[in-house]
């Protein structure tokens, strides 16, 4: 089982201070709040939930705004994503190269759903549209390489990397 | 020994990095002086890795390269395809915007100046604002994101309009499957967009530009934010852009993974720290876009077309295309294609001779069943349209849209019925939510398409309705264009849609 106490990937829990020490550095932008939830995610794999309110007192916005934005946006993530993130293109140009049955094979020997973990944190497996890969596709991005013509083969390879 | 080894995306998903790692590694071994250069994409897909080899004689190409093919490729043994410009699906292509992609260090300035680049920024400084805007306006310039709206008029309007501060703002949120021509340009010339904001800039007196560039392109965003550091150093950007004693600057921004955020006004509200909703217009964004400042919103590959134009002249530009669709179209082929890339080429070559003969048809060798052209909000066009010409009245005409010149083909084991939903699905997930037209039309529309796949004969006339609802009632492209692909699949393969019930009887 997974133990995140154990778990020499986890990030360590962020303080307000650190917290802040993020956000005061976009603060001088012009519209800083996506680079600023870009930041943290970076920082701490997801958008930590104690991040909000100090947003929206450094921002002077309201607390559901942040939230509202946070919420708005696939990439950002409310609680951490699994060691390994594998994007899968589904969209049209990948579809028209067989993308559905390399989404279906991988989600089949994960065990979980679009968007799903699987349960000892390895990986997270998701649906993107459009890598800009289109000329080879089926595409799919593995933390944040990008792999082309994925056939079965690759995403066997892909999938058993990425458990280990 | 020159050997150039790209560092476009789709290069590197076909194994790039690596084929550069071994030829380091053998050449190495072998103790050859071998300088590698990591280029942008000549754009054929099919031949990626395409290595060229410059013995001091030219540039040899050969690909698809693997690591495998390393030692043969420096011992001169491996097949080549001659030069690039011998091959005959880039003999036959006019390179305007793309005429240094795949040629250049994408992050040399020096070899970018060499290659034509500067010029056109260089003519501009010196010439008035309305100079430089009356120049795009000469040129035909439509925007590239999709709209085709005269590049001309835009700048225009913000030349015109009185404020403190102006912006440029590139839409590089380019989300339509089937494209990759901004993702490409970025990688593989970032200078030329740049220049063209720079341009653009100081053609309508806006100081600061931001790229919103998508997060699912992290390979761009890390060439462009390289290349605005250099292009800052070097005063191509600055308080004196280029020596006109203007200044420009710009920032490159990540968008977070919303497809209507390519849309222009939710663009601008994301950027501005917002959720990505689309504002209603009037007013335009010209007007009162970012922060309700006039702000230039173009397309990445309108704006790195712009110093071409400076560079050559509006009339040079102009001279290429066909009707009112002026200068050149950066088709990306793409899909169940066997050669599928970028191919530039005047408005007016039609659909047909591009998927047929360019392409050479679908990579399975199955009969072409149909081609979506313009992305996922563009319709699905039929073999009996492909003598349609490339030009944006053509299409509109045939009850379609060229958008950003994707093509997306395929072979004739595909559902349409299946991918008509698929576009009202993705709309029902991607819509921002604001107006009820797009919002709860598509989810009815995956329903409704769910009832003609059930045996519902009655369902199809709903559909046709919704569909017009949608059209007429949304507030933006996203519910307002979904149903292209829906209607034209439901009208050009009724068979897919055919009953169960009627099939049955």
């Amino acid at each position: 089982m997974h133990n995140a106490a154990l778990d020499p990937y986890a990030k360590p829990a962020p303080t307000v201070e650190t917290i802040e020490s993020i956000v005061g550095e976009y603060l001088h932008l012009e519209g800083p709040l996506l680079p600023i939830l870009h930041a943290l995610q970076e920082s701490f794999g997801h958008i930590p939930e104690a991040a909000i309110p100090v947003i929206a007192q450094m921002l002077n916005i309201g607390r559901t705004e942040v939230h509202g934005v946070v919420t708005f946006y696939h990439d950002f993530r409310e609680a951490p994503a699994g060691r390994h993130v594998i994007k899968l293109c589904q969209a049209e140009a990948c579809q028209a190269v067989g993308a559905e049955a390399i989404g279906a094979r991988a989600l089949a020997k994960l065990g979980v759903d679009w968007h799903g973990t699987t349960p000892d944190g390895a990986v997270t497996v998701e649906p993107v549209y459009c890598l800009g890969l289109c000329a080879c596709g089926p595409a799919a991005l593995v933390d944040g390489k990008v792999v082309g013509r994925v056939d079965a083969t690759k995403i066997d390879a892909i999938l058993t990397e990425a458990n280990a | 020994m020159k050997i150039y080894v790209p560092l476009d995306s789709a290069a590197k998903a076909l194994g790039a990095d690596e084929v550069a790692e071994a030829i380091r590694a053998e050449a190495g071994r072998r103790g050859l002086a071998v300088d590698i250069v990591r280029n942008g994409s000549r754009g054929m897909v099919w031949l990626e890795p395409l290595v060229e080899v410059d013995r001091g004689s030219g540039r040899e190409a050969y690909g698809p390269v693997s690591v495998a093919d390393v030692g043969a490729l420096l011992d001169g043994t491996l097949p080549s395809h001659g030069t690039v410009e011998d091959i005959p699906f880039f003999a036959r292509q006019t390179r305007l915007t793309f005429q240094r992609c795949g040629l250049v260090d994408p992050l040399d300035l020096d070899d970018y100046r060499a290659h034509g680049g500067l010029a056109g920024l260089y003519r501009a400084a010196a010439m008035t604002g309305a100079a430089i805007v009356e120049e795009v306006t000469a040129s035909g310039l439509r925007g590239r994101g999709g709209a085709g709206f005269p590049t001309g008029i835009k700048w225009k309007t913000v030349l015109d309009a009185k404020a403190e501060q102006k912006y440029i703002v590139c839409n590089a949120d380019e989300g339509d499957s089937g494209t990759f021509a901004d993702r490409m340009i970025m990688e593989g010339d970032p200078f030329s967009l740049i220049e063209g904001m720079a341009i653009a800039g100081l053609g309508v007196g806006a100081t600061k530009g931001y790229v919103y560039l998508r997060s699912e392109y992290p390979d761009a965003i890390d060439v462009m934010r390289a290349a605005v550091r250099i292009a800052r150093r070097e005063g191509v950007l600055g308080p004196n852009v280029a020596g006109s004693g203007r200044a420009f600057d710009m920032e490159i921004r990540v968008g977070a993974g919303a497809y209507v955020c390519g849309e222009e006004t939710s663009l601008l509200n994301s950027l501005e720290g917002k959720r990505g909703t689309v504002r209603a217009k009037p007013p335009l964004p010209a007007l009162e876009g970012f922060l309700g400042r006039p702000t230039v919103v173009n397309n990445v590959i309108s704006l790195a077309t712009v110093p071409v134009i400076f560079e050559k002249g509006a009339q040079a530009y102009a001279d290429f295309g066909l009707g009112r669709s002026r200068g050149t179209v950066t088709l990306q082929i793409a899909g169940n294609v066997k050669r599928g890339g970028l191919f530039e080429t005047a408005f007016g070559m039609s659909l047909g001779e591009a998927v047929e003969e360019i392409a050479g048809g679908t990579a399975s060798g199955r009969p072409v069943k149909a081609v979506q052209v313009g992305g996922p909000l563009g319709a699905y066009m039929p073999r009996e349209a492909f003598d349609t010409p490339l030009s944006y009245e053509d299409f509109d005409a045939k009850g379609g849209l060229i958008g950003h010149a994707g093509l997306v083909v395929f072979d004739d084991t595909t559902d349409m019925l299946k991918m008509a939903r698929f576009a009202m699905e993705f709309c029902a997930i991607e819509s921002c939510g604001k107006c009820t037209p797009c919002r709860i039309g598509a989810v009815r529309g995956v329903e409704t398409i769910d009832r003609i796949a059930r045996g519902d004969g009655a369902a199809a006339a709903l559909l046709t309705d919704l569909c017009e609802t949608m059209r007429d009632g949304s507030l933006c492209a996203l519910g307002g264009f979904t149903p292209f692909p829906v209607m034209s699949a439901l009208t050009h393969f009724p068979e897919d849609f055919t009953t169960v019930k009627e099939a049955a009887e």
